[in-house]
């Protein structure tokens, strides 16, 4: 974009809204925003005070073992219902359906089930995170040229040797769900941190609103948003370099 | 220049006809048959294919030439009848059997001598040894110098080049070609063409070599097998005897080779709707 002749660079965009950010705060206009500059100064608050420090560690935790687990459950589901046509009927219903439901409405349901602590959060975040991961490494599976099969096949690979070339000819589409399920599994670790309410960034956020330290909730609010899109970042750049190699399929 | 012509339509219950090689059947067809479900792809297929020699199985697109060959590789199994590969059932792809792919079936992340190594890798051979056969065939199809470059930073035909050098690493008896060069321009292929034969001279292999070029069919064989579509039957077996030793280009020019286009043309035209 440019205006009066200057090129503006990416960010410019990013700074007007924090513009009109600060003068909503400023005026007082909406009583939820602080403004953006009390806002920033929050946040070396909440990052320096050590419930902080506990509510990151136990959502980092959290959301890792939840991630972990929904990579390992997805990928594999995902290659049997690519590999197996008679469980792919079985399953491609259900799990296009939880890929798309409101999953936040299950999240009681997990409570019950696992109680009001990190496992409720882990379960949420798989559950979050897992739908996509397999739908994604089924497309993977299902793109793979058939001759690639036959070729491993003809040269008498060993069936192990069968499965390493199918994980690596899906490799983009599995990154692709991988990159997909990272980010929906920051909202599973923040929802079910929130319905949960009682550890991590979920204590954090109730301690905020209900003492109505907004400038904190926001700045707790930018850091989570920046730590997903820096996940999501990460596995883009991977996908990137995966996407190079692949380059020649057709 | 000669060529002995053996009509054998309608006569498929016999073994194929010794040819003018007289050699030992390598490859023993017998009785194949292929459906799929109500449709019969393949039937009553009754052929010998001789050792060294290149023998091409040309047919319209339905003929079931593809599916016959993917039944000599063991990679589809026939609804009736067997396959013998030097006197032993098929009954899966073997190490006397390399297959070359249309499509090249290159592994898009592994190099180009990782991928001329893949059949070698895949018995446990140790790397530095594979990869010295590899480097030896990769420069034998003329691809030397682009040892550890990626498949998507070659051209079709340099990558069909690798699915040769990949299929020749690893010493099969049988070379199998499904239509090696139809993805690949006409330059491209007409090089490709000139290339085979020349391997031919230095690596004494049997081919089974599948188009739909008449052209090529011709330019190529010592045996053309000509199908007929649904359902895929032997029509004809042609034996040509054209010297291939002096200029390849000659030969395109050469009326005995293009009478024998001809022919086959007018054969097969009533298929072609």
């Amino acid at each position: 974009m440019t205006l009066f002749g200057y090129r503006l660079p990416r960010m410019a965009s990013l700074v007007f809204w924090v513009l009109i950010w600060e003068i909503i705060g400023r005026f007082e206009l909406v009583l939820l925003f602080p403004p953006f500059t009390e806002v920033i100064g929050a946040m070396g608050e909440v990052l320096t005070s050590s419930s902080f420090a506990s509510a990151a560690a136990i959502t980092a935790w959290t959301y890792v073992a939840g991630l972990g687990l929904a990579i390992v459950v997805g990928v594999i589901m995902g290659l049997l219902m690519g590999l197996v046509p008679a469980l792919d009927r079985l399953l491609n219903m259900w799990v296009n359906i939880f890929v798309s439901a409101p999953l936040s409405a299950l999240v009681p349901v997990i409570m019950i089930l696992f109680g009001m602590g990190a496992p409720t959060v882990v379960v949420t975040v798989f559950m979050f995170a897992v739908w996509i991961i397999a739908l994604d490494t089924r497309a993977g599976v299902l793109h793979i040229s058939r001759s690639l099969i036959e070729m491993s096949h003809s040269f008498g690979a060993s069936p192990l040797k069968r499965l390493e070339i199918v994980l690596l000819a899906a490799l983009p589409e599995i990154l692709a769900g991988i990159r997909l399920g990272v980010i929906r599994g920051v909202k599973g670790v923040v929802i079910g941190q929130l319905l949960v309410s009682i550890i991590g960034v979920g204590a954090l956020f109730s301690l905020y609103s209900q003492n109505f330290l907004m400038a904190h909730f926001w700045a707790l609010v930018l850091l989570l948003f920046a730590f997903a899109l820096t996940l999501a970042d990460l596995v883009a750049r991977l996908e990137h370099r995966i996407e190079y190699y692949a380059g020649a399929r057709h | 220049m000669t060529m002995a012509l053996d009509d054998k339509a309608g006569d498929r219950s016999s073994d194929a006809p010794d040819g003018a090689g007289g050699a030992a059947p390598i490859v023993e067809v017998r009785g194949v048959a292929k459906h799929y479900d109500a449709l019969v792809a393949l039937d009553g297929i009754d052929l010998d294919f001789e050792a060294g020699r290149l023998t091409s199985l040309l047919g319209p697109s339905g003929c079931g030439k593809t599916t016959l060959l993917k039944i000599v590789a063991g990679l589809l199994e026939p609804t009736a009848g067997e396959v013998r590969v030097k006197g032993r059932p098929v009954s899966g792809p073997g190490p006397e059997r390399a297959f070359v792919f249309q499509d090249f079936a290159l592994l898009p992340w592994a190099s180009v001598l990782r991928n001329a190594a893949f059949g070698l890798e895949v018995r446990g051979m140790p790397k530095a040894e594979r990869e010295a056969i590899a480097r030896r065939y990769v420069a034998e199809v003329g691809l030397s110098g682009f040892e550890e470059k990626y498949p998507h930073e070659l051209s079709g035909g340099m990558r069909q080049r690798v699915g040769l050098a990949r299929a020749l690493a690893v010493d099969a008896d049988v070379l199998l070609m499904d239509e090696p060069f139809s993805a690949v321009d006409e330059q491209t292929r007409r090089q490709f063409q000139e290339d085979l034969i020349r391997l031919r001279e230095v690596e004494n292999k049997t081919f089974l070599f599948v188009t739909h070029s008449i052209e090529e069919a011709v330019y190529l064989s010592d045996r053309i097998v000509l199908l007929s579509p649904r359902p895929g039957r032997v029509s004809r077996v042609i034996d040509l005897d054209i010297p291939r030793t002096g200029d390849p280009e000659a030969i395109r020019r050469d009326p005995v080779y293009l009478d024998m286009v001809d022919e086959i043309w007018r054969g097969l035209k009533h298929y072609v709707e």
